[in-house]
């Protein structure tokens, strides 16, 4: 048996447990022994992977696995990882972990909610083992759908509307997606062996030609889910409706499989057709930074900021994926964790908050930090961590992006770094506006009484911010671990 | 007289027999005794259905001088087309045991297996006489059986409106099939070709033939008697009619269209690519307005059958694997969603959409079973609808048909929409009145769990698609 596997077997484990578990204890008991199970089996598989290439194994991927599945079509259930993937299923476990934890108080109907929950798990860490297309998209889909039900049967606000949005635009996406894949299938095909397999497929090279219309297929339908300018408008309704773990999980880690499906995928296979054509995504990823900070700073819902933020942020990424160098790419993936970590902060704070104030408007609130000064510290260092303060994770990460950005010498990409650039002040000041009106000032009365964290809470919140702070003070394992995996890639592009 | 052709004829001959005996208890059977009707209907085609699916049963072969012909493929589609028969009977208890229907019930039966064996005559059809016989056993006691419930004036209509067309229809494919007579001077399926040579004639015969099958299939333009028909038979019936019968017709209109017009293949995708399209369009469009779910499913199926079609226009072998491949597993989904229908609506009388707000509060198996029938046949993941697309678009895609299976996906986005009102009238409306509590009876249960595994489990085990692909043939 795999060790990858374990990853969407666990989920699924979770799934037939939940199916036997009859009251509210069992339930959070199965959830989570299998989320914390997730998460030992991440950070042993970082280690595990450090220790084997530290040991001098030089393979693209490793604990690679692969047994036939369809042999008309070349379909393998395939997997292995690399530096990448690594990191990505370490954002995942401590997400899934942190988010069954933001959960926890789930009244109505748990054991459905929990279900669908572990359903988006198992998508999740499908999608980053998969080497293989035809597994990787399956996972992509069974990720998506959770959210239809999860937004609609547990949402909040107008979310039959924000769940329908949302499923269609990134279904939308998808079917693109599936185009390019058979697309690339066929063509790669035509041009040597058959194989449904990512690093086969990247060594026989797709024809230029081909290329082409693919590459624009491809990096739209990841882009979707990556909140890509126009096609971002699902984001902020879904996230704003959606219920506490699940604006984290989707913010925080979905929205990272369009970035790294980008990356994999439509920049991998196609690097020709990335070169030629990255200046049309270029200016729109640069208008989805720019665009999605200025419209954070008018937002009054706390959840439309940071789903407004959540767009610049991965903007962002999809920006520096494109400038299809090693230091930005390097950033891109710092920025993929950064984000995830730090969103899923806000979101399971704003749940938090919420949960006291039943108001999510900053202009009805004020002065929390008298009366919940926990929260109200977490509130500000994910707001200082969003904003790129040295010694957290967004600081890394950016600073790393526009480096490598700026690495460019040409007008084009310079002055759409130096746009880009921009997007950190409008940061700061709709972060230092929000947590102003938020935290400061003076005190509603209705407000004396709440209280601070619960121990449940405060386990999110330390987690979360260990692990931005983590990030923040000791990049260098990280970045190394990347920038090695990032290597191969590079090496395709020129 | 050498009797050695029959052994060809295996599998039709025992389907006789089981109707031979049904008849036959039908007929002598005491009041009493026929209680006792389902099961052993069940059990006679379940026996059936078991024995011919074992390896080693069907001996390829042509028997009478080429009319009649055995291939493996025709064998694993009849397979197919057993076990869904198999599922409508399972179904059929509720609405049959009803007062009005309980006196003819063993008819029920013979007529859906005499329409079964219409339509193995037409998969094994060598000649183009035989596919006739085949498609009219298949359709005239189809209208019967849409008329079953006489009394209602909306099965009686449907009735009518199902034979006019069906007769109409057939009128036009005979028609076409006696000017390929004229051009060809033979209706063997294998001398056929010899003699296409695409000239106006023997393209307007094969147009007018088209319309024949086209009907069966409901595609637009020959569609609208499909939603009249779904809703006014009795919804056993509709089941039927929506899986078995529409699988027949779309694996008969491949093997034709592969095996006799193999050498027109390029006017025939011209015209299947604009009719796939217009199906899938149209459809989904009208199936967003509908407030009925019989109606809705109608809508549903019609756009359906302009998938299993995208199949079929490849030409090639992947195609005829993906069709069959979809024809299972659309027919797993399709019934499990008539399943849930049919017994809500036995219970309850309700029917359309608005009633089944909330139904997840008082029937969350029930509603459970529809949700994933509705998710696999939108082909969500990890349900067995997703790999059926899949291959079906793989299948038109390596001909290098890219801008249909755009069109097609993006129709999947949209059917996606139509089947999530469905699910978002399940699972998140609210209803002060709900469908109340009612227990299924056990065959419900067992054709829903059989139709539950089917979705859950069809996709994750190769082995089935790969047996299918090994028997299937193309240019």
């Amino acid at each position: 048996m795999n060790i990858l596997s374990l990853f969407v077997l666990i989920p699924l484990l979770m799934m037939a447990g939940l199916f036997f578990a009859a009251r509210l204890k069992q339930i959070r008991c199965v959830v989570t022994v299998g989320a914390s199970l997730l998460l030992a089996l991440a950070i042993g598989l970082a280690v595990a992977y450090l220790g084997k290439r530290s040991a001098g194994q030089t393979a693209e991927m490793l604990f690679t696995a692969d047994t036939v599945w369809y042999a008309p079509l070349h379909i393998h259930y395939s997997v292995g990882v690399d530096g990448v993937s690594v990191a990505m299923l370490l954002l995942s476990a401590i997400i899934v972990f942190t988010g069954i934890l933001a959960s926890w108080k789930t009244e109505f109907l748990p054991k459905e909610y929990f279900l669908w929950f572990c359903l988006l798990s198992v998508g999740v860490f499908g999608f980053f083992i998969s080497v293989d297309l035809f597994t990787m998209f399956l996972f992509y889909e069974v990720a998506l759908i959770p959210m239809y039900l999860l937004i609609g049967v547990w949402g909040s606000g107008k979310k039959e509307y924000s769940a329908m949005k949302l499923t269609l635009m990134l279904m939308g996406g998808s079917a693109l997606l599936l185009l390019g894949i058979l697309g690339i299938y066929f063509f790669s095909a035509a041009a040597g062996v058959p194989s449904m397999n990512l690093l086969e497929i990247a060594r026989t090279g797709l024809p230029v030609e081909a290329q082409r219309w693919l590459f624009p297929l491809v990096f739209t339908g990841f882009g979707i889910l990556g909140a890509l300018f126009p096609f971002h408008t699902w984001s902020p309704d879904g996230h704003a409706s959606a219920p506490t773990a699940v604006s984290m999980l989707h913010a925080g880690v979905l929205m990272k499989l369009g970035g790294y499906g980008c990356f994999r995928v439509a920049i991998y296979l196609m690097p020709e057709a990335a070169q030629e054509l990255s200046w049309i995504f270029i200016i729109l990823t640069g208008i989805s930074v720019v665009y999605g900070a200025y419209s954070a700073i008018v937002q009054t819902d706390l959840k439309y900021i940071n789903a407004y933020s959540s767009v610049s942020h991965c903007g962002l990424v999809l920006f520096a994926i494109l400038m299809l160098n090693q230091t930005a790419m390097n950033g891109a993936i710092l920025q993929m964790l950064s984000h995830g970590l730090m969103t899923a902060l806000f979101f399971a704070l704003i749940g938090m908050i919420y949960g006291r104030t039943h108001t999510r408007d900053i202009r009805e609130m004020g002065g929390l930090m008298k009366v919940m000064p926990f929260l109200g510290a977490c509130y500000v260092i994910a707001g200082l961590a969003s904003l790129g303060l040295p010694g957290l994770s967004g600081f890394v990460a950016e600073m790393t992006i526009f480096v490598g950005a700026f690495q460019h010498a040409d007008t084009f990409h310079r002055i759409f770094t130096i746009v880009a650039c921009t997007s950190i002040v409008a940061t700061a000041v709709y972060i230092l506006r929000t947590v102003g009106k938020l935290l400061y000032g003076p005190l509603r009365r209705e407000y004396l009484q709440l209280p601070d964290a619960a121990w449940h809470e405060r386990l999110t919140a330390i987690l979360l911010i260990t692990a931005i702070a983590g990030i923040g003070v000791a990049p260098l394992w990280l970045s190394d671990m990347i920038g090695e995996s990032l290597s191969p890639i590079i090496e395709h592009l020129q | 007289m050498d009797f050695s052709n029959f052994t060809y004829l295996q599998e039709e001959l025992s389907l006789i027999g089981v109707m031979v005996l049904l008849l036959i208890y039908d007929l002598f059977g005491s009041p009493k005794g026929l209680k006792h009707f389902q099961w052993v209907a069940c059990l006679l085609l379940g026996l059936h259905t078991v024995w011919h699916a074992l390896p080693g049963t069907g001996t390829e072969g042509s028997a009478f001088g080429g009319m009649y012909l055995n291939f493996p493929m025709g064998n694993i589609v009849k397979t197919i087309l057993n076990i869904g028969t198999l599922l409508v009977f399972l179904q059929a208890r509720n609405w049959l045991e009803s007062e009005k229907t309980v006196i003819r019930r063993g008819e029920f039966y013979l007529l859906t297996l005499s329409t079964l064996l219409g339509m193995y005559l037409m998969i094994s059809a060598g000649n183009f006489l035989l596919f006739v016989i085949g498609l009219e056993t298949a359709s005239l006691p189809l209208a019967a059986m849409v008329a079953f419930d006489k009394y209602n004036n909306g099965s009686a209509e449907a009735g009518a409106k199902y034979i006019l067309s069906a007769v109409f229809a057939s009128g036009l494919s005979l028609y076409g099939i006696s000017l390929i007579y004229g051009t060809t001077g033979t209706l063997y399926f294998t001398d056929i070709p010899a003699h296409v040579t695409g000239t106006p004639l023997q393209l307007v015969a094969f147009v007018l033939f088209l319309a024949g099958l086209a009907f069966k299939l409901s595609l637009v333009p020959f569609h609208q008697w499909t939603p009249d028909v779904y809703e006014g038979a009795p919804t056993g019936v509709t089941a039927y009619l929506s899986v078995v019968s529409k699988g027949a017709a779309a694996f008969v209109l491949m093997t034709i269209l592969y095996k006799v017009f193999g050498g027109l293949i390029h006017q025939w995708q011209t015209l299947l690519y604009g009719i796939i399209i217009i199906t899938i369009t149209l459809a989904n469009l009208f199936a967003i307005r509908q407030q009925n779910l019989k109606r809705f499913l109608a809508y549903s199926s019609i756009s359906q059958a302009g998938y299993i079609l995208l199949g079929g226009i490849s030409g090639t072998a992947l195609g005829m694997t993906g069709l069959v491949y979809y024809v299972l597993v659309y027919m797993f989904s399709n019934l499990a969603a008539f399943g849930v229908i049919t017994i809500v609506e036995q219970r309850s009388g309700k029917i359309t959409i608005d009633d089944y707000n909330e139904l997840y509060t008082t029937h969350p198996r029930l509603s459970f079973v529809l949700m994933i029938a509705l998710f696999s046949l939108a082909g969500i993941p990890p349900f067995a609808g997703f790999f059926s697309k899949f291959f079906i678009f793989a299948a038109a895609a390596e001909q290098g048909f890219y801008v249909l299976v755009l069109i097609a996906l993006l129709n999947t986005v949209l059917s996606l929409f139509y089947y999530l009102r469905v699910i978002k009238a399940v699972f998140i409306n609210k209803n002060e009145n709900p469908i109340r509590p009612f227990r299924s009876d056990n065959y419900t249960r067992l054709s829903l769990t059989i139709c539950c595994l089917g979705i859950l489990f069809t996709g994750f085990i190769g082995l089935i698609y790969e047996n299918i692909h090994l028997f299937s043939f193309g240019s």
